[in-house]
């Protein structure tokens, strides 16, 4: 007979290799795509698939030759972060009125809010190209920054709202007897506390940004280009590059794939929409 | 359970502050920047799109924008695109979310259920994919995992001797399911996982000592705490779900024939490739109000539990 220590450590070794398992596979296609870029296009055209080979950086520095990777980069740092922060500006005010000055219609405002995002962006391409065009902001970062504030909007004030309900309204009543304006409340008081759930909702909303493919792809061309347009200019099928393919692809996520796993913790606590108590 | 240690607080927020507030509300004043724009975002296009729907509007016979009435609908309606699109895009919704939510309440169980070595880096790897954009985990899947000479699928296949399979072309909506399961699993685990780590242990432990087994422990404990999480999970997923573009622009262009088209794509096939931009607005006024119906279904099923707590 085991003893119940024995059965436990048998458990855990069990389901730990089995969860192991299971990641290995729900990775996998990233760790190839990693590795493929390493390769020259012989390897990574070659059967059966090559895990052993010499590695190369000439698909790197191919793609810094064709197009500047830094320009595509640094439209999606810039379109991200100004998106996120505006949105982020417009969401915690109106969180904030809505998590502490509830009334009958707050609960209707917020589903009003979300299913506006149930919109599919298609059904709108035609007018908001139009608009675009006629306010001169076709591939502007301004224009993505706008429509990326607005796509976020719903889904940020949501997720600010759930973590404001969590804050006792007494805390805010005696910064208030303090003489505290509502601006001050908010900045001074109310973000510090919800620090975590704020930063996961900007995370959420930089993530959503730095991949979204419609819009970017739709209106811009060059100029305020960000990486998903990089990414589609490769994936026409001009011969099978499939190393460069890979190379471009990898750059594209790495940044954002560094940034999630470094803040992966913070995401892990703090994305449950007010769906945990 | 929960509720109970909730409510009394919440009633206190709603009503105390009420009498001891001193002056204006600034409610609506700091809702309305939001609501405003997401109004503005909403009804400008909308009308627009109704505008456009509702005249003779193609991009290669500039200038004749007659009135046409509900023609545009009528053909759009009766494209043959239509039906395979709807039920293609329902099809594509119903299957990841079952997917996602499934194996995502599995594989956080497993997760949870014993501490083992390099747990941290197990998190990290399943949640990974959801970071990866869209566009390149369709190109991923398509030249590096679906392709029927090269890859990886097709050298497993012909190491057991079998035929490599053409996935893209033979199973085309199977495909795209399982390249989009595989960008909305992450999320629903990352979810999921939260949940369970706020499962009272004490509970559980309670439970085990009465004799419950695992699965019992699974199934009367675990599952219903589950189920705010699950209902959060299924509305984020479906609002991103019913507007999946990127994923077949990129591998199967919607084909062979409509196999694997869904509305969203239909609509930018006829407003971009056949430039008629009267019947695209108003495949996309029909797309909204498929979207409107799922959302209020939605809602209907659990909105309730999205903000009962709150």
């Amino acid at each position: 007979m085991m003893t119940l220590k024995q059965s436990r450590r048998v458990q855990s070794l069990v389901l730990g290799t089995l969860s192991w398992a299971i990641a290995a596979l729900v990775f996998f296609p990233i760790f190839w795509m990693v590795l493929t870029s390493f390769k020259t296009e012989i390897d990574a055209f070659a059967t059966p698939p090559q895990f052993i080979f010499t590695p190369t950086l000439e698909n790197y520095l191919h793609i810094q030759e064709r197009s500047d990777y830094f320009h595509f980069a640094w439209n999606s740092v810039l379109i991200s972060f100004s998106a996120t922060a505006l949105c982020m500006l417009i969401a915690i005010p109106a969180a904030y009125s809505m998590a502490f000055f509830e009334t009958k219609r707050t609960k209707g405002t917020l589903l009003w809010m979300l299913s506006t995002k149930m919109l599919p962006p298609v059904g709108v391409l035609m007018p908001i190209y139009l608009l675009a065009k006629t306010f001169g902001l076709l591939d502007t970062r301004l224009a993505l920054i706008i429509i990326y504030t607005l796509i976020n909007l719903p889904i940020v004030v949501w997720m600010i709202y759930t973590y404001f309900k969590d804050i006792p309204p007494d805390i805010l009543e005696a910064a208030r007897l303090d003489g505290a304006t509502t601006l001050q409340e908010i900045f001074r008081v109310l973000v510090p506390i919800c620090k975590g759930g704020l930063a996961s909702t900007a995370l959420l909303s930089l993530i959503l940004c730095w991949n979204e493919a419609f819009w970017s792809l739709n209106l811009t061309s060059a100029n305020a280009a960000p990486l998903t347009a990089l990414i589609a200019s490769y994936s026409s099928p001009e011969g099978l590059f499939w190393a460069k393919l890979s190379a471009v692809s990898t750059l594209a996520c790495a940044p954002i794939l560094i940034f999630g796993w470094i803040s992966q913790k913070q995401l892990v606590r703090g994305l449950s929409f007010g769906a945990v108590k | 359970m929960n509720t109970s240690a909730v409510n009394p607080r919440l009633d206190t927020s709603s009503q105390q502050p009420q009498a001891k507030r001193r002056w204006v509300k600034p409610g609506w004043f700091l809702v309305s920047p939001s609501v405003l724009l997401l109004l503005v975002w909403m009804i400008v296009p909308l009308g627009m799109t109704i505008y456009f729907s509702l005249i003779r509007y193609s991009l290669l016979n500039p200038g004749e924008n007659e009135f046409v009435g509900l023609e545009n609908f009528t053909y759009f309606i009766t494209d043959s695109g239509f039906i395979p699109g709807a039920t293609n895009t329902l099809l594509l919704v119903g299957s990841v979310l079952a997917i996602s939510v499934i194996l995502g309440v599995l594989i956080s169980a497993l997760l949870e259920a014993s501490e083992f070595f390099g747990r941290g880096i197990v998190r990290v790897l399943l949640i990974s994919p959801f970071f990866v954009m869209p566009t390149v985990s369709a190109l991923i899947w398509k030249n590096l995992i679906f392709h029927p000479v090269s890859g990886i699928l097709a050298a497993l296949w012909k190491f057991f001797g079998a035929q490599p399979v053409d996935w893209l072309a033979h199973f085309p909506l199977l495909s795209i399911i399982i390249i989009v399961s595989w960008q909305w699993l992450p999320f629903a685990i990352l979810i999921l996982m939260t949940a369970m780590q706020s499962l009272d242990q004490e509970q559980k432990e309670a439970a085990r000592l009465d004799g419950a087994g695992p699965l019992a422990i699974f199934w009367y404990l675990t599952l219903p705490h589950l189920a705010r999480p699950i209902a959060v999970v299924i509305m984020i997923e479906t609002i991103f779900l019913l507007s999946v573009f990127a994923e077949i622009f990129t591998t199967t262009n919607g084909g062979p024939g409509y196999a694997s088209t869904n509305l969203a794509y239909l609509i930018y096939n006829q407003a971009l490739l056949q430039f008629d931009v009267g019947m695209a607005s108003a495949g996309g006024l029909i797309a909204v109000v498929i979207a409107n119906i799922a959302a209020i279904i939605l809602i209907r099923m659990i909105g309730k539990n999205l903000t009962d707590k709150s």
